[in-house]
């Protein structure tokens, strides 16, 4: 049967290979120890655009952080960020975060979906690891009680309460239609939204639905279209909401569209052209050029790795906060550094950032920006 | 009224836009009783080429009108998914012509992996926007609003599968397919050449494909290594709908599916009292598609029965 | 060497057994806990691919949309064991309901199908597939069913007799974690699910599915009730994919629509088909090489690493890539699968005359 013997020949090829691919030890100056961290957003797929500009971000910060030199401890320390794939897939993302223990990550900065956080959360949990993601905005992430899960970007509610009670009083905004895409980000901000706008005293005329992959929003805009809102909120992210505030503008919807986090960046403008005009978004934390070393985070980020897409600047955050962490315990000791997170008080390239019990960013400031002339500019800032 | 007749074109625009990639699937169906999964990721590739040219052009020469230098993006797109849908035949298939009936299939599904990721690293990872360089203005009808591109594209879609039509019908190319597509061996004992006419086949669906990117990505301004593949599902969906294998039931199929999506999607809230919603609109399609095929089971204008599994 | 073995079974068959037994702690010394989990992985997905198998392999009825049943399997699991509605039932009773619920949706699903045939069943069944998936993403209203998008999380993990499979444990003086408890538990489904398969393929059913496949006009006049036949062979499989979805959802925790999409049942598919349909062993390999697979080529970097002294090309890019071009290769260098069964072989092979002594060359028919 030759079949088996060239499989068995195959097969034991791989697994050689992978025995040097683990056994092979990363090498190190003598004085210096390498810290690994782990990085881990969809890098393939439909996400990938999103993901990788995540590990940019961190990556970024991780070079910043070696090049100034850093020391725990007495000992100089090499940061070496691991950037792994998970496909945006809730199984995959359990396999890499096991992988990433098993490699003996001291942290990991990830996920970058709500769905495939909260599963890899657990087996970071299980191994005493620090987490901090840049954008799982789903509640449940830090509801489940680890003392391992933090993240530092607004949550779903934290984000909806702000942008449903300035759609009422800020934008004055009565008749309301709200479409999400049906993802755990966008269905989850979708809904604070709509609570928090009720509440406000907007009323809900429509509620529509489309999918992350879809293009043509002509159907659902065109029902809503039919019941006269003056206002049009969006829960999800750009690759959707550019062609659909062109779609609104070819069908005659004259009202505003508003949105999340997911819509306010460059890539949004540049896909709705110039039917991006007016259109208002929200986006956690400060204003990075309002922020100290914003602007220059920003110049650099984009000499390296062209335009951030969405995430990048929480991720580099992310990572810093980890290492002030760090050099606060004197040691990349997960259980130190851990006992040191809730301490945190960063001047981050988004906001100031503080962690509540659960992990949540306290207090978060969102600010609200609007397509003026091909940019996005400022305004306000909501504490 | 206006809001139907809104929805109506809506799904009439979708609808040839699934009908344009749809002709392709039929036609290899036709032919060789292979769903071409890759047709999808062509489509992409012919977006992804258009785009690339377009901006070159727009480069060289700025002031040129916008449809000329969309028609110079199309020029060279068409060309390259040919070549593309020529080398896939020729090294992914052709070689599993007598192999069982899922080997092709596993393979097609190989091949559109292979080029999602190689469209990935050549276009990289984000979404390409595309220059709004087009006349963009816009008729209104009853209340109802229809853009010079929506017409274009309707139109082009009937014209596309009107030559197509022809082509099968009346030329000599065209009977050559139809007896390659009755049996392989008796075209070849007739002098048909067979290699040459599955050939043929695959570079007139993939410069289908390629028209169809472009205008995909035009009509809705955006381009991604992604969008073969939703787009692919749909229109195999309407080629099934219409009868696969079928000229004009590619066109049917295409046109029902997009019209159920729309009609779906705008009306399923209010016709379930908000129960069920517009995120059911995939749901809808396909349940009338299941509902088509379980009465016909061979499509709308199939004639042929399916008889191998 | 392998007549050697062949003469003796029993030294095979105890060989093999202590492998089985021992390759969780060897994989786990050797290559990481993570790899566990992947061998985890690939005893569920040899489950899943032995179901479809009943399906297309034995019965020749091509399904696009398996996952569906996966899905009703991990969320009946979600509902009955978690504090979603608050239940919290014992595995050995979901995960039986897991799989009859599975069944009874193959049967609805089989039913108004059983006049179509070839392509036009992969677009329904496809179409089947995605519906249930659209209904678990949108069924949080106006009742809350599955959470939506959020999916259903804190799955109560399999117990017996008070210890729970999740976390850690001291056996023996050794720390043992969750994956290497389930990795026995599914060893054991597998196993059960091989015997299934196997005594299913030689059984009446089995030679009725296997007539129904090759020419089912034939088989009808054969007073094979084809009708039956069918139905069954949808709800047998359908039940393993219950089953397999029961398994995942107290392994993971969490279940979310996510990971029942459309791609899961044409990686299914396509395990089968690559390790070679109808044929167990065949199904088995193809299961591990596509689960394997795409792990073993995040080394890429590594082996970079090794062999250059730093990365040059970004493995996340490559990946998906060779997996690609993996599945092209593959099936043109073997298009009848990995380790065809002998009468696919031989079908194959009787097709065509020049294929036949082209066959005969490549497939060592003495074996």
């Amino acid at each position: 049967m030759p079949v088996t013997r060239r499989t068995l020949i195959v097969s034991s090829l791989l697994a050689a290979g992978l025995l040097v691919g683990c056994g092979k030890k990363t090498e190190t100056d003598s004085d210096t120890l390498v810290v690994k961290i782990g990085s881990v957003a969809p890098l393939t797929g439909p996400q990938a655009h999103i993901g990788k500009d995540n590990e940019n971000g961190a990556r970024m910060a991780v070079d910043e952080i070696n090049a100034q030199g850093l020391e725990l401890g007495g000992k100089k320390i090499q940061l070496m960020l691991i950037g792994e794939d998970d496909q945006a897939d809730p199984k995959t993302a359990t396999i890499v975060a096991q992988k990433l223990v098993d490699q003996g990550v001291q942290a990991v900065i990830g996920h970058l979906n709500s769905g495939t956080t909260i599963p890899a959360s657990k087996y970071y949990h299980d191994a005493g690891i620090p987490q901090i993601s840049p954008s799982a905005t789903a509640i449940a992430y830090t509801a489940q009680g680890y003392k391992t899960a933090y993240r530092v970007m607004a949550n779903d509610e934290q984000q909806g309460r702000v942008l449903g009670q300035y759609a009422v009083t800020g934008m004055g905004a009565k008749r309301i239609a709200v479409i999400d895409d049906r993802t755990a980000y966008g269905q989850g901000l979708a809904d604070e939204f709509e609570k928090a706008a009720k509440a406000a005293g907007g009323e809900i005329v429509a509620r529509e639905f489309t999918h992350d992959r879809a293009t043509d929003f002509t159907a659902i805009l065109t029902s809503i279209k039919g019941k006269n809102p003056d206002l049009l909120f969006f829960g999800g992210m750009d690759p959707q909401g550019g062609p659909m505030a062109q779609q609104m503008k070819r069908l005659g919807l004259s009202a505003g569209l508003l949105g999340g986090d997911g819509l306010q960046n460059v890539n949004f403008i540049k896909l709705a052209g110039t039917d991006a005009e007016g259109v208002t978004a929200s986006s956690p934390g400060l204003p990075l050029e309002a922020m100290p070393g914003g602007p220059d985070f920003k110049a650099k980020f984009e000499a390296k790795y062209g335009v951030i897409q969405v995430y990048a600047p929480y991720a580099y955050d992310a990572v810093h906060v980890l290492v002030a962490a760090m050099k606060r315990a004197g040691s990349s000791d997960p259980a130190k550094v851990l006992a040191e997170l809730p301490n945190t008080d960063h001047q981050g390239v988004t906001g100031q950032l503080k962690f509540d019990q659960k992990g949540d960013t306290q207090g978060g400031a969102v600010t609200l920006y609007r397509v003026k002339d091909g940019q996005w500019t400022v305004l306000e800032t909501v504490q | 009224m206006d809001i139907f007749l809104q929805q109506l074109i809506n799904g009439l625009v979708l609808g040839s836009i699934y009908a344009l990639v749809a002709l392709g699937y039929t036609m290899v169906y036709g032919i060789l009783e292979l769903i071409n999964f890759a047709h999808g990721e062509v489509t992409m590739i012919g977006a992804m080429v258009g785009l690339t040219v377009i901006g070159l052009i727009m480069g060289l020469a700025p002031d040129l009108p916008g449809i000329l230098v969309v028609l110079g993006g199309v020029l060279v797109a068409i060309p390259a998914c040919m070549l593309l849908a020529y080398s896939i035949e020729k090294v992914a298939y052709r070689p599993l012509r007598k192999a069982p009936r899922l080997a092709p299939l596993i393979t097609a599904i190989g091949v559109s992996i292979v080029l999602q990721n190689v469209a990935m690293l050549v276009w990289g990872r984000q979404y390409i926007s595309f220059p709004r360089i087009l006349p963009e203005g816009q008729y209104e009808l009853l209340g109802a609003h229809i853009s010079y591109l929506q017409i274009f594209i309707v139109v082009l879609s009937l014209s596309v599968m009107a030559s197509l039509w022809f082509l099968v019908q009346r030329t000599r190319l065209g009977r050559a397919m139809r007896a390659t597509a009755q049996s392989k061996e008796v075209a070849a004992l007739m002098g048909v050449d067979v290699d040459r006419v599955i050939s043929a086949t695959f570079l007139i669906g993939a410069a289908i494909a390629a028209v169809a990117g472009v205008m995909v990505s035009a009509y809705y301004g955006l381009a991604h290594y992604y969008m073969g593949f939703m787009l692919g599902l749909k229109a195999f969906s309407a080629a099934v709908l219409g009868g696969i294998g079928n000229i004009a039931g590619a066109m049917l199929g295409g046109m029902l599916l997009g019209i159920i999506e729309a009609l779906g999607a705008g009306y399923i809230g209010d016709i379930t009292g908000g129960f069920l919603g517009s995120h059911y609109q995939d749901v809808f399609a396909f349940f009338v598609l299941i509902l088509v095929l379980v009465l016909r089971p061979s499509g709308l204008l199939g004639e042929r029965v399916a008889s191998r599994a | 060497m392998l007549d050697g073995l062949r003469r003796h079974p029993t030294l095979v068959f105890i060989a093999l057994g202590i492998l089985l037994a021992v390759l969780p702690f060897l994989t786990g010394a050797t290559l990481g806990n993570s790899w566990v989990r992947v061998l985890d992985f690939v005893l569920l997905y040899i489950i899943l691919a032995l179901g479809l198998n009943i399906v297309v392999g034995y019965a020749g009825l091509l399904d696009l949309g398996y996952v569906a049943f996966y899905a009703l399997g991990a969320y009946l699991y979600a509902w009955l064991a978690s504090p979603h509605f608050g239940i919290h039932l014992p595995f050995w009773a979901v995960l039986p309901l897991g799989a009859a619920l599975a069944g009874l949706f193959g049967v609805l699903l089989g039913a108004p199908t059983l006049r179509l045939r070839g392509d036009y069943l992969a677009i329904v069944t496809l179409g089947f597939g995605e519906i249930i998936r659209i209904f678990m993403n949108n069924l949080d209203h106006p009742v809350n069913v599955t959470n939506g998008p959020q999916g259903i999380n804190q799955i109560d993990p399999v117990s017996l007799g008070g210890f729970a499979f999740a976390g850690r444990h001291e056996v023996l003086g050794m720390t043992i974690t969750g994956p290497y408890f389930y990795y026995y538990l599914f060893l054991a489904f597998t196993l059960a699910s091989i015997f299934i398969a196997m005594r299913l393929q030689h059984s009446r059913i089995g030679r009725a599915w296997a007539a129904i496949r090759e020419d089912e006009v034939a088989a009808a006049a054969m007073g094979i009730n084809t009708r039956n036949v069918k139905l069954l062979a949808f709800a047998m499989g359908a039940a393993f994919g219950g089953l397999a979805g029961g398994l995942f959802a107290s392994f993971q925790g969490f279940i979310s629509p996510e990971s029942f999409n459309l791609w899961e049942s044409i990686l299914i598919l396509c395990m089968i088909v690559l390790g070679g349909m109808g044929h167990i062993p065949g199904v088995i390999l193809g299961a591990i090489l596509l689960t394997v697979l795409p792990e073993a080529l995040r080394y890429i970097g590594d082996w970079q690493r090794a062999a250059l002294g730093h990365v040059v090309v970004d493995p996340n890019d490559l990946r998906m890539l060779v997996f690609g071009l993996a599945l092209v290769l593959m099936m043109i260098y073997r298009p009848a699968g990995m380790i065809p069964s002998r009468q696919r072989k031989r079908e194959f092979a009787a097709e065509d005359g020049v294929a036949e002594q082209e066959q005969a060359s490549l497939y060592d028919t003495k074996a």
